[in-house]
């Protein structure tokens, strides 16, 4: 059967070239692999190499052609015993009749439209008279890996520092002393390599915990994180993911000038494929800690490290854990909405403090995690009390408080008696400087502002 | 390109060298096969062939158990058909379709098995080799003595990352087998224009790893120095590098027009080193097998790959309910 050899693609976007120049007549005998011809586009000159053995049996397109089309026969291949006289064409210079045509289908949104009025699940984190304890969020996120390291082998530890030096800020402390160096991995300074290297042993079954000295550092390992962590189980039509947390301070310490201070909550919450959890209690930090390693998705886990030394109550239980999606209303009130998550809170918990001595009730509601989210809580909460703020404390431009504003306004816009306002850091690189560093970062006073502005008093 | 003769030849069986040149043929016309529907507009956006390393993949697989792990990068054609995956899912995968490798989402340079011990096809020059490490750490951390091999090109030689991982590869011991396919350019910028290294692999002895240079297109040279490294790294000694020189046919992607070389250099190379030639003359002159017993092996190869073609256009195209789908594992409850 002869073969037609058609006019190639040669780019990912060519349409038609010219027929330079046919470096074989008819008669010829060719092989795989032999230049056949040169093709020019409007970018290059390319070779154009047989693919199969024969003889050319016939030139169809003579050289110096221009515009000829891709798919267009341009000459004809004799197999063994086949002569020109067999040859007819058939080939159409249409686009390839394989391929579907292009669906209308629209698309779909990530999430389905919220109802007019969601039911948020608003169970309480733990059972009513459990035991409490004080506890600071260090010792919350240890106890957290320790329990999780306990339940299952395949859990371990790997950073800069975090073994014999017991953490850079002591939240590995005595980790080592149980778990042995086998599992409790101090690495050298090489956050792109050790962070490829955890990705690669979660590809291999395992549940990495990676801890960053702090989220700046990350910087260095990014593309591990994205692009091979997060977007593995898709690219292999889920196949193969990375069970794994990546965990660390993220945002502001205090006075470690511009490289060492940065939220990068909003940057990982817009990556599909990554969890993101920021809490701000101890007890939280613990139950979504053990929920991040339990998790069979990469987890970005954001701590703080200003928070790392307060003490909250964590619930005394065999196995407290928190899950993704599910935000904590810390303050009920009827007069305006605050959205806050990590430090962001202790903002927010401030200003509604000092609101409620001006009469002024706000709700005040902590995210917890940032992918998922959990708008139904957020919706639920501007459906009463009509207005909203969200206090961040990252760059304003593209943050989450953006997105959260924008949600609203596609959901919720009926319901709003006053545009949404975010508070968020400065939009400058954090400076040293004690007073520009004050200024740079949200305070309670400007949080207290933004409510008193949208509930016009 | 170094011309460098294995110092022994390994004894071969006339069976084993006949499948090594099948699996060889098998590469080049599943590639050939794969430019030919890129060129009918098939097959879309970057699509790197590996013709003229096919001696690379086969004569490493062979000295693999079942258990080791093999990753690269985003030319994985090669080494996907070595490891034994399907030619219908891989050419179903290039073509978009949903009975490919990853129901068409991932395509030419994203592609995995986890039946096969096969972990991609990674897009970003250089990810694989940490990603390889790691693999092979998670072999370590359960003991068994299984081993990875991270392959990566001349161009991913000169990532940071690469070297953070040589230094904690050797500094954990941990079992891979670094492979270096020197293909001679890194898209269009020769070794000698990319770095004064005399050779790459000499760098990891910086990190105390050790390591040889292979004649890439010579699979029998190409299997004795895996089997080599393979020993060394399921004996517990820890990592080794191979820099195995190869040179690749056709350009970089298929839009190259691959004005860095001349036409020429690339001749010489197939009329005098073809790695399928090679077994070819041996099988041919030692009287191992008939011109009609290769004739059999092309026209059965060519059927399978005729095959896969075939199977890539008629798969259909991902439902689209596909969009949302793999984005996260479910969590247990």
């Amino acid at each position: 059967m002869a073969i037609e050899i058609l006019m190639p693609a040669l780019s990912p976007t060519m349409e038609e070239g010219t027929l330079a120049k046919w470096n074989v007549k008819e008669g010829d005998s060719v092989s795989s692999g032999d230049v056949i011809a040169e093709i020019e586009t409007d970018k290059a000159t390319m070779e154009f190499e047989a693919v199969d053995e024969g003889v050319i049996g016939k030139i169809l397109v003579a050289e110096g052609t221009e515009g000829v089309k891709v798919n267009v026969a341009i000459a004809v291949l004799l197999e063994e015993g086949e002569t020109a006289d067999d040859v007819t064409i058939t080939s159409a210079p249409a686009a390839t009749a394989e391929t579907p045509a292009e669906s209308t289908a629209t698309s779909v949104p990530a999430t389905a439209a919220a109802p007019a009025a969601p039911a948020p699940d608003q169970s309480p984190d733990w059972p009513e008279g459990t035991e409490m304890k004080q506890q600071t969020v260090r010792e919350a996120l240890r106890d957290a890996m320790a329990e999780e390291m306990r339940a299952n082998e395949n859990v371990f530890l790997m950073g800069e520092e975090v073994a014999e030096y017991q953490g850079a800020y002591k939240v590995s402390q005595g980790l080592l002393d149980e778990f042995g160096a086998k599992r409790v991995i101090d690495t050298p300074i090489t956050e792109h390599g050790f962070a490829g290297i955890a990705t690669g042993a979660a590809f291999g079954g395992l549940n990495p915990i990676v801890e960053f000295m702090t989220f700046n550092f990350a910087m260095q390992a990014i593309d591990q994180i994205i692009n091979s962590a997060a977007k593995t189980l898709y690219m292999s039509g889920g196949q193969m993911g990375a069970p794994m947390v990546f965990r660390g301070p993220n945002g502001a310490a205090a006075r470690v000038g511009a490289q060492h201070s940065q939220d990068y909550a909003a940057w990982y919450a817009a990556i599909p494929g990554l969890k993101v959890a920021m809490p701000y209690s101890a007890a939280d930090a613990k139950g979504l800690l053990k929920s991040a390693i339990r998790d069979p998705n990469p987890v970005i886990f954001l701590e703080n490290e200003i928070l790392y030394g307060q003490s909250f109550d964590v619930p005394v239980m065999d196995d407290f854990t928190v899950p993704f999606g599910k935000a904590k209303v810390w303050r009920e009130g009827s007069d305006v909405t605050i959205v806050s998550f990590g430090i962001g809170m202790k903002y927010a918990l401030e200003a509604g403090e000092k609101l409620a001595e001006d009469g002024i009730s706000a709700e005040i509601i902590d995210l917890r995690t940032l992918r998922p989210i959990d708008y139904d809580t957020v919706l639920a909460s501007v459906m009463k009390t009509n207005r909203c703020i969200t206090v961040e404390e990252g760059f304003p431009v593209g943050s989450i408080g953006n997105h959260i504003s924008a949600t609203i306004m596609e959901k919720a816009f009926d319901y709003l008696d006053a545009p949404v306002i975010n508070c968020a850091g400065k939009d400058v690189p954090m400076p040293y400087a004690a007073n520009l560093e004050r200024h740079a970062l949200i305070t309670t006073d400007e949080v207290i502002a933004a409510v008193k502005q949208v509930t016009y008093r | 390109m170094a011309a460098k003769k294995p110092a022994k030849k390994p004894n071969v069986s006339k069976d084993e060298l006949m499948g090594y040149y099948r699996e060889m043929l098998m590469i080049r016309r599943f590639e050939e096969k794969a430019g030919q529907l890129y060129g009918m507009g098939l097959i879309g956006g970057f699509c790197h062939l590996y013709i003229g390393q096919e001696a690379v993949v086969v004569g490493l697989e062979a000295t693999t158990k079942d258990g080791d792990k093999r990753i690269t990068s985003y030319r994985d054609h090669g080494h996907m058909l070595a490891c034994g995956m399907d030619p219908k899912g891989i050419m179903a995968e290039l073509t978009g379709r949903e009975g490919g490798f990853s129901k068409g989402k991932g395509g030419s340079m994203h592609m995995f098995s986890k039946e096969k011990h096969f972990y991609g096809g990674h897009g970003i020059v250089a990810a694989q080799v940490p990603l390889g490490a790691g693999l092979a750490f998670s072999d370590k951390y359960r003991g068994n003595d299984n081993v990875t091999f991270a392959y990566f090109g001349d161009g991913a030689a000169n990532q940071g990352q690469v070297y953070e991982t040589y230094n904690m590869a050797e500094l954990w011991a941990l079992p891979v087998v670094f492979v270096i396919e020197n293909n001679q350019y890194a898209m269009g910028t020769s070794v000698q224009r990319s770095t004064k290294s005399p050779s790459l692999w000499e760098r990891g002895a910086a990190y105390g790893i050790e390591g040889e240079e292979v004649d890439g297109m010579d699979v029998l040279a190409v299997k004795a120095a895996g089997e080599k490294a393979v020993a060394h790294c399921r004996a517990g000694k820890g990592p080794y590098i191979l820099e195995v020189n190869t040179y690749r046919y056709r350009g970089h992607s298929m839009s190259d027009p691959a004005k860095y070389r001349t036409r020429e250099e690339v001749q010489k190379m197939r009329d005098e080193r073809d790695p399928i030639e090679q077994v070819r003359d041996i099988l041919i002159t030692g009287n191992h097998a008939s011109e009609d017993d290769l004739k059999a092996i092309d026209k059965e190869i060519k059927a399978i790959v005729n095959e896969a073609a075939e199977f890539s256009k008629t798969s259909p195209e991902p439902a689209l309910e596909e969009l949302w789908t793999d984005i996260y594992a479910e969590v247990e409850a």
